[in-house]
C-alpha cells in the first residue's frame, strides 16, 4: 500500500497538475472519437473559437519576450538584460510548442499539418503564418539549445552554435514581426463581420505591438516566479527598467488605438449599450490601469506591484485576443459561442503542461546561469565582454 | 468567357426541385425533413429560402476573385477557368479559413466525421466539362435559374430589369466583391432578403495581399537595419574591450 502511495502528487499543486492532465486526455480522446462536432461548440457560421482564439494567437503573442529580449540582448548589445535571456527563449520555445500541439487538436485533419511547407498559396496570410511559425520554432530551437550543450559538456557543438548566434537571432526577429503581425492580417479579410471597434487596416500594427508589450509582461511575471519557485530574481533596477519601457510602449499603443477609433469614426459606439462595448471597456482597462501604474516610480520600486501591472497587462492582451476573436465575431455570424469543456480542458491541459516542462527544464538544465565562456576551443570576444 | 448561374427570383415557384437534384448529384439525403431545412449546410450546398411570399436561393456565389480561394494555406480551393470554384479535398488541412473569411458564409463542414471535408457547390464542374448543365438548373421547371456565359447572362438580365423595371430591384452579382459567378435579379432588395451586409466593390484579397506584398520588404529591410545595428553595437563593445585593457596596465 505505502508503495503506491508513493506515486500519488503530494502538493496541491500537483494534484491541481495532475487532474488537469488526466481532463485533457479525455477531453483529447472526446475530439479523437466524436470529432471536432462532438469536442467543440463551434459550427458553420462559428469556424474558430477558444482554440485559435486562446491556444493560437495568445500562445504566440505571450511568448513574444523570445525575439523582445533577443534583439535588446543580441542586436543591440544590452547586456543587463542577459540573465533572463535564456529563461524567456526557453518560454517562448515552449510556448510554440505548445501552440503547434493546440493547433493538432483544432485542425480537422491534424496529420496534414505539414501540407502549407509544400502546397503553398502565396497569396494567403495563414500561408505565411504557417511558413513563419515553423521557421521561427526551428530558430528558437537553436536558441535554446547551447543550454543543453553546456549541461552535457559538448564545448565544440557550443561553439558552433555561437559563431552564427546573430544571423539566426535576426532571422528570429524578422520572423517574429512577419508572423505577430500577421496574426492580426488574419482578420483583415472580414471587414463585413469583425466589430468595427477591433477591425481596422491597423490590426497587423496593433497585434504586433502589443505582442511587444505583453513580451515585456511576460519577463516581468516569469521573473516573479522565478523567484518564488527557484530563489533566482533579477536586480530591481533591471526589473524597475522594463516596467518603464513597458509603460511607454503600452502609452504609445493605447494612444494610436484611440487615435484609430476616433479617426474611423467609431468612438460613438461606445455609447451602445451592448456587450461588445463593454468588453472593449475591460480591455482597454486592464491596459491603461497598468499603463498609468507603471509611470509612478513607487510601483517600479516593488516587484510585487510590478508583477501586479504585469499581470494585469496580460489578461488585457488576452481580452484582446479573444475579443477580437470570440466577441467581435459574434454580431457579424448571427450565432452565439460558448466554447464547450472540452475546449477548456484541452486549454486548461495544455497551460499546465507549459508550466510544468518549464519547472523541469529549470531544475534540470542551466537557464537562469550566464553563458558559460568556452575555455578549450575559440575564445569568445562578445560572451567575455559582457562580464 | 466564363460560366454562370442566373436567378430570378420572380420567376421562382419555391418547388425545391433544384434542391432535390443537388442532394441527388452529391449522393445525400433528400427528404421533407432536409427540405424544410432552410440554412446551407454539409449536407445541403443548394438552399430555397422563404421571405414572406418571396424565394431566394443560396449556394456557392463563384466570385471571380473567391475569398476562399487568397485565403487557403494549401491552395484546397481553386477558380477553374470555366467559372466554377472547386475543392480539392486531399489538400485541405481543416483550418476552416475559408469559412471565416468568405463573405457569403457559404462553406460548411462535416464537423461530425472523424475526417472532415469542406462542402460547399461546385457548380456541378463535372458535368458542365462534359457539356451538361448543373443539377439544378436542369430540374428548375420555370426557368428561375439558367446557366451560360456569364456576360450574356448580364445581358439577358438587364434587358429584363429595363423591360420590367416596376417588377424588379435590380441586378446583384456583377460587381459585388469583385463580382460572382452566381447572379441575381430579385424583386426586392437583395441586401434584405440575405444576411450579407453591402460588400464592396473590389475582392476582399485586396485588403490581405496589401500586408502580403510587404513581406520581401519587410524581410530585406529588417535584416539591413538589424545586421547595422548588430554591427555598430559589437564594434563599440570591441572599442571598449581594447580601452580598458590599455588602461589596465
Amino acid at each position: 500500500m505505502s508503495r503506491w502511495l508513493r506515486w500519488l502528487p503530494r502538493t496541491l499543486w500537483q494534484w491541481i497538475f495532475w487532474l488537469l492532465i488526466l481532463g485533457g486526455l479525455y477531453a483529447a480522446y472526446v475530439r479523437v472519437a466524436y470529432g471536432l462536432g462532438g469536442a467543440t461548440n463551434l459550427s458553420d457560421r462559428f469556424p474558430w473559437g477558444l482554440w485559435i482564439g486562446f491556444d493560437v494567437l495568445c500562445g504566440v503573442g505571450l511568448a513574444a519576450g523570445g525575439f523582445t529580449l533577443a534583439t535588446i540582448v543580441h542586436v543591440f548589445d544590452v547586456k543587463r538584460y542577459r540573465p533572463i535571456l535564456r529563461a524567456t527563449i526557453l518560454t517562448a520555445f515552449l510556448g510554440y510548442g505548445l501552440v503547434i500541439l493546440a493547433l493538432l487538436f483544432d485542425l480537422g485533419r491534424p496529420y496534414r499539418v505539414w501540407h502549407p511547407l509544400v502546397m503553398w498559396n502565396p497569396r494567403s496570410v495563414m500561408f505565411e503564418v504557417a511558413w513563419c511559425v515553423a521557421l521561427y520554432t526551428t530558430v528558437l530551437f537553436l536558441e535554446f539549445i547551447p543550454a543543453v550543450f553546456e549541461r552535457l559538456g559538448w564545448v565544440r557543438p557550443l561553439g558552433w552554435m555561437r559563431s552564427f548566434s546573430v544571423p539566426i537571432v535576426i532571422a528570429g526577429v524578422i520572423l517574429s514581426t512577419l508572423h505577430q503581425s500577421s496574426l492580426g492580417s488574419l482578420y483583415l479579410i472580414v471587414p463585413d463581420k469583425l466589430y468595427p471597434l477591433w477591425y481596422t487596416p491597423l490590426l497587423p500594427f496593433f497585434f504586433f505591438l502589443s505582442a511587444i508589450c505583453v513580451g515585456f509582461a511576460m519577463m516581468l511575471f516569469e521573473s516573479w516566479h522565478s523567484s518564488r519557485a527557484f530563489g533566482k530574481q533579477l536586480e530591481l533596477p533591471l526589473l524597475a527598467s522594463m516596467g518603464r519601457v513597458l509603460a511607454v510602449l503600452l502609452s504609445v499603443y493605447l494612444l494610436i488605438r484611440f487615435l484609430d477609433l476616433y479617426h474611423r469614426g467609431v468612438l460613438p459606439r461606445l455609447r451602445e449599450p451592448r456587450t461588445e462595448t463593454y468588453l472593449f471597456a475591460l480591455e482597454a482597462a486592464l491596459l491603461l490601469v497598468p499603463m498609468a501604474l507603471l509611470f509612478l516610480r513607487s510601483i517600479r520600486l516593488s516587484p510585487a506591484r510590478l508583477y501586479g501591472c504585469a499581470l494585469l497587462v496580460i489578461f488585457g492582451f488576452v481580452t484582446n485576443r479573444l475579443n477580437v476573436s470570440v466577441t467581435g465575431m459574434e454580431a457579424g455570424s448571427g450565432v452565439h459561442y460558448v466554447p464547450k469543456w472540452t475546449e477548456v480542458m484541452v486549454t486548461l491541459a495544455i497551460i499546465a503542461l507549459g508550466f510544468a516542462i518549464f519547472r523541469f527544464a529549470a531544475q534540470h538544465l542551466p537557464i537562469f546561469a550566464e553563458e558559460v565562456p568556452i575555455v578549450s576551443g575559440r575564445p569568445v570576444p562578445l560572451a567575455a565582454a559582457g562580464d | 468567357m466564363s460560366r454562370a448561374i442566373l436567378y430570378d427570383s420572380t420567376k421562382c415557384i419555391g418547388c425545391r426541385l433544384c434542391e432535390a437534384a443537388c442532394a441527388e448529384r452529391w449522393g445525400l439525403p433528400y427528404d421533407e425533413k432536409v427540405a424544410a431545412e432552410e440554412q446551407l449546410s454539409a449536407h445541403k450546398l443548394t438552399v430555397i429560402q422563404t421571405h414572406g411570399d418571396h424565394f431566394d436561393r443560396r449556394s456557392c456565389m463563384h466570385c471571380l476573385e473567391p475569398t476562399c480561394v487568397a485565403v487557403c494555406p494549401v491552395g484546397a480551393m481553386k477558380k477553374t477557368a470555366l467559372g466554377p470554384v472547386v475543392y480539392d479535398e486531399s489538400r485541405c488541412i481543416g483550418c476552416r479559413y475559408c469559412m471565416l473569411a468568405c463573405p457569403f458564409q457559404v462553406p460548411s463542414y462535416e464537423w461530425s466525421q472523424p475526417l472532415p471535408r469542406v462542402r460547399k457547390c461546385d457548380m456541378c464542374y463535372e458535368r458542365q466539362l462534359a457539356g451538361q448543365l448543373p443539377a439544378c438548373v436542369e430540374a428548375c421547371p420555370t426557368g428561375a435559374t439558367l446557366c451560360g456565359e456569364r456576360d450574356d447572362l448580364i445581358a439577358e438580365a438587364e434587358r429584363r430589369v429595363a423591360e420590367n423595371s416596376d417588377q424588379y430591384h435590380g441586378l446583384y452579382g456583377v460587381m459585388q466583391a469583385g463580382g460572382t459567378s452566381l447572379l441575381f435579379v430579385t424583386a426586392v432588395p437583395y441586401e434584405k432578403l440575405c444576411l450579407q451586409r453591402p460588400l464592396p466593390p473590389q475582392p476582399l484579397s485586396v485588403l490581405t495581399w496589401r500586408m502580403l506584398a510587404r513581406v520581401p520588404d519587410i524581410v530585406v529591410v529588417g535584416a539591413l537595419l538589424l545586421g547595422g545595428i548588430w554591427w555598430i553595437t559589437r564594434r563599440r563593445s570591441e572599442v571598449a574591450a581594447a580601452e580598458a585593457l590599455e588602461e589596465e596596465p
